[in-house]
């Protein structure tokens, strides 16, 4: 019995897309700390880690049933709980939805708008990007990147009490960012998407294109979350901390217009991930110490 | 190529996390324009770091990185002469945007020779620079000895691009194995040395 047990919680995990999730997890973390109120609140900082994990991991977990048919025809997804028939179809929506309910719930609970930005980044993910655009444009990242900006945005306003501009800003620095990390790995896996029939950058525009809306949106990250460490008063250092990472960014993405290759790629990938880690990690820093 | 290990990736990280720590925290004392050259010595240094995390040993072989490694003596170089040779800061400055320049061209269009050459004069003027010139102001009581950090880290510099060069003739020193295990240490030793010189400049 526990044998099984660990066994559907590791099931469970994959579900979620730990690492996606912890990610957007921290990006709300960073907007409450952003914040500037007191941070050692326990019941608040636990609601805001608790809600939005829940949120996150139902609304990734109604992702994936969505896309179970997609899933099933790319190599790369084929092994997923859905579509490799490890988690039922209605297990998994059972699982989704309550996790998503209970996050939003919890969200509401300690305040509204905070519930309505957190409410606003599971609709935005699961209505409008995965079951509304996802098969229908390429565009429909810029909905997926809207609603991977809620967490942080959430975030600050929970501190805060309401929406303001250093929050639209780091808003924006991620919406700009998703573009670098989903587009890589669109042209990483391009015949995959092409076997699902999903309309992608590359498969529409180009790569040469896509290499180069890339670059814009790299820059257009680097130079938002830039600006709001300016506005939030953290100290010089870590600014030229953030330019340093950024010129990284920006060598590697003229290194994958000038010099493509699958690796490059695929570090461009990596090092974009890294590079919002580091941000994100730098702005609590720059912050709290 | 030696497949980068997972010690490896743990060294390089904590060497990008010393020069992180120093760019956010050991630079606030100097002049703007001697932070902006300490900046970029330190930011490739961070950049190499990441990068070797990511692709390997492999990137080593691109020819933009004997150009890019170049800058960390140079900006180095350039932020002591500021500081403690102020006079002579233009002339070295020329000295170092045209030797940048001239290493990037001949890496381009130049025989293989011509490039090594130059690479070796302005690298070594560069790498002389740092090694010898807090030792002269030591002896000269201008600095305190932990300014002989910077000596450190120059030789160990000096040593890591010694070993790749000989690497790259086909007669190398030590075997392949050898140079890229004891890489990242060197790298790991030669930015705590730097950082810890930086700390006793004024």
């Amino acid at each position: 019995m526990s044998g099984n047990f660990k066994e559907r919680l590791k099931f469970y995990w994959q579900l979620i897309k730990a690492l996606q999730t912890g990610l957007l997890l921290l990006t709300g973390i960073t907007g409450f700390v952003t914040s500037r109120c007191p941070v050692m609140n326990a019941g608040i900082f636990l609601g805001l880690t608790g809600s939005l994990f829940l949120s996150i991991s139902g609304s990734t977990i109604l992702n994936m049933i969505i896309d179970r048919d997609i899933d099933t025809r790319m190599g790369r997804t084929a092994k997923r709980p859905i579509p490799s028939g490890k988690v039922t179809v209605k297990e998994a929506l059972i699982l989704g939805s309550i996790l998503s309910f209970a996050g939003v719930a919890w969200a509401f609970s300690l305040s509204l708008i905070f519930g309505a930005l957190v409410f606003a980044g599971l609709f935005f993910d699961v209505i409008v990007y995965s079951l509304w655009l996802k098969r229908r444009t390429p565009w429909s990242i810029v909905w997926g990147g809207i609603a991977g900006a809620m967490p942080i945005m959430a975030g600050r306003a929970l501190g805060l009490g309401k929406v303001d501009s250093v929050g639209i800003l780091l808003g924006l620095s991620i919406l700009l960012w998703i573009p670098t990390h989903i587009l890589t790995f669109s042209m990483k896996y391009y015949e995959d998407y092409a076997r699902a029939g999903i309309p992608t950058f590359p498969s529409t525009y180009g790569f040469r294109k896509t290499r180069l809306i890339i670059a814009i949106s790299s820059v257009g990250a680097a130079i938002a979350v830039g600006i709001g460490i300016m506005a939030l008063g953290i100290s010089w250092g870590y600014l030229r901390l953030l330019a340093v990472l950024s010129v990284g960014l920006l060598g590697l993405v003229l290194f994958s217009i000038f010099k493509p290759s699958e690796k490059v790629n695929l570090g461009l990938f990596k090092y974009a991930s890294l590079f919002m880690l580091s941000s994100m990690i730098i702005l609590i820093s720059g912050v709290l110490l | 190529m030696r497949r980068i290990s997972a010690l490896d990736r743990i060294l390089l990280f904590t060497m990008v996390l010393v020069a992180a720590y120093q760019v956010v925290s050991g630079l606030d004392k100097f002049r703007n324009q001697v932070v902006f050259y300490f900046t970029i010595s330190f930011g490739v240094l961070i950049i190499a770091g990441l990068l070797l995390i990511l692709f390997g040993y492999e990137i080593l072989e691109n020819p933009f990185v004997v150009v890019v490694a170049a800058l960390i003596p140079l900006s180095l170089s350039l932020g002591l002469i500021l500081t403690y040779y102020p006079e002579v800061h233009i002339p070295y400055l020329i000295f170092a945007i045209a030797g940048i320049f001239a290493i990037t061209i001949t890496r381009l269009s130049s025989s293989k020779t011509i490039a090594t050459l130059t690479l070796a004069v302005v690298h070594g003027i560069a790498g002389l620079t740092i090694f010898i010139l807090p030792i002269i102001l030591y002896a000269r009581g201008k600095a305190t000895l932990s300014l002989l950090f910077i000596t450190m880290g120059a030789t160990f510099i000096g040593l890591g691009g010694l070993l790749l060069a000989l690497i790259q003739t086909g007669r190398p020193l030590l075997s392949r194995k050898t140079v890229f295990t004891l890489l990242p240490w060197i790298l790991l030793v030669m930015t705590a040395a730097f950082s810890a010189g930086l700390g006793a400049m004024p």
